[in-house]
């Protein structure tokens, strides 16, 4: 029995391993600083680096999500502090630190300033949306605070004279990285708000290393910008780049150029809007007037003159009526007219004549009926068909 | 630009040119009343027009003088 000996297997010895390391607190959150080597970055997005010093090596795996919000590109070479937890990768036997946040070593006093600053100004209540300003839609004046030169200014400029022309652009140039930047930066916001000389303000600079950023997250340049009565769009660094002017100006752009973008409206969509409302004050109004028109035509109806007018329509469709039945009897008669005539015409003596018959008549006309009347040396008239003549009876 | 002019800012002018487009289509106005709406939507479209036209970008600068006064000057830069 005392002889017997325990035999674990691997993966009970790596899990049980595992399992003290994970249990413990110091390793469960820790701050490690050191030089990246080996950094690969797989195409599933995560990191594998490889962290050391003079003394050894400690390797570490940042996941993709983690990874996906590093303020900076490692590579080898470059000294880095990460926090995370120690913990053992079984199938590997090995341990390795899981990173969840990494900076580039030397920031690391200014990374604990900001953290710092952030807490107490948001318990302040800086960072409050009641406290937000309404970014104008239509500003006439834009102030831009940041260096006279360099992308960040010629972005903003070449945006807003793009997209909307109408707003003049007044520029405070800043000192926006070194010894004296945030000064100048409040500086420049208090002059635009003393002299009320803008409608909308875009503070920023373009991207750079956190100690560039730095102006951007001193307490100085945070009161400014809440104490501003003038909105204000914080335009700083990168998309991904949050500094503490970012979380207490009115709006937080990605960029200079998405400052600019939201400062001001398109020109094209704002015409295009009055075109739109002209189109259908014009359309209303004519279909007013067509409408007024129609209620006029009913109203005349009822006027004298148009029950004259509908008279005489009248009168000419009744005129029209009766020449229409004149017509038919005179139709009528004609035929009839004819018809007597063809039987007056089978009555005529003339057509006896013609078959070789002819009329003795007197000297007055009437017709000889009888030999008896015919005395000796009676003259007559003898009719025929082609003409008459004179006859004596023998 | 004089805030305190009676002109009206692009912001009210094409919102009450919205106004009367909806007010016209809703047809319960007279024909007198739809007809100054009309005259005045008109005005007000060729306005908001005039003010998007009118202006020509206008960059400024603001420099310190010699007696330490911030002065406006033309901005031409933007180079490096």
């Amino acid at each position: 029995m005392s002889l017997e000996v325990k035999i674990a297997t691997v993966s009970q010895i790596n899990g049980y391993v595992k399992k003290i390391l994970d249990h413990n607190i110091i390793l469960n959150n820790v701050w490690i600083k050191g030089e990246i080597s080996n950094f690969k970055r797989h195409t599933s997005g995560h990191l594998y680096i490889t962290l050391k010093d003079e003394g050894g090596v400690l390797k570490a795996v940042m996941f993709r999500s983690a990874a996906s919000s590093l303020a900076f590109d490692p590579s080898d070479g470059m000294k880095v502090m990460a926090r995370g937890r120690i913990s053992v990768y079984e199938a590997g036997g090995a341990y390795q630190l899981y990173i969840e946040e990494m900076i580039p070593d030397g920031v690391g006093e200014l990374y604990i300033a900001y953290e710092k600053l952030k807490k107490q100004l948001e318990s302040e209540g800086l960072f409050d949306e009641e406290h937000k300003k309404e970014i104008p839609r239509f500003p006439s004046r834009i102030g831009v605070v940041t260096a006279p030169t360099g992308a960040a200014v010629r972005d903003i400029i070449n945006v807003i004279t793009r997209r909307y022309p109408a707003a003049e652009i007044i520029l405070y140039p800043a000192l926006v990285q070194g010894a004296g930047a945030a000064l100048s930066i409040v500086r420049a916001i208090e002059y635009f708000n003393a002299a009320d000389c803008a409608d909308t303000l875009i503070v920023g600079r373009g991207g750079g290393s956190i100690e560039d950023l730095w102006a951007f997250n001193e307490e100085i340049t945070a009161r400014a910008i809440y104490a501003s009565h003038i909105p204000i769009i914080s335009a700083v660094g990168h998309e991904t780049d949050f500094t503490i002017a970012d979380f207490v100006a009115d709006l937080r752009a990605p960029t200079p150029s998405a400052a600019a973008e939201i400062a001001v409206p398109s020109v094209l969509e704002l015409i295009n809007r009055i075109n739109a409302s002209h189109n259908r004050v014009t359309r209303a109004m004519t279909a007013r007037i067509e409408n007024g028109r129609l209620t006029l035509k009913r109203f005349k109806m009822r006027t004298p003159k148009d029950r004259i007018d509908e008279y005489n329509l009248r009168v000419d469709s009744l005129v029209k009526a009766a020449e229409k039945s004149v017509g038919m009897k005179i139709m009528t008669l004609k035929r009839a007219f004819s018809e007597q005539a063809a039987k007056l015409d089978a009555l005529s003596p003339l057509q006896t004549l013609s078959r070789g018959y002819s009329i003795p008549t007197r000297g007055d006309g009437s017709v000889i009926r009888s030999a008896d009347e015919m005395k000796q040396g009676m003259e007559f008239t003898l009719r025929l068909r082609d003409g008459s003549r004179e006859c004596v009876v023998k | 630009m004089d805030k305190n002019s009676e002109k009206k800012t692009f912001e009210q002018s094409i919102t009450e040119l919205e106004e009367i487009a909806a007010k016209l289509e809703n047809g319960n106005v007279s024909l007198d009343e739809s007809l100054e709406l009309f005259e005045r939507g008109i005005k007000l479209s060729q306005s908001c027009r005039h003010m998007l036209d009118a202006a020509e970008k206008k960059v400024s600068v603001l420099m310190t003088n010699e007696d330490g006064e911030i002065v406006k000057e033309d901005f031409t830069g933007g180079e490096q």
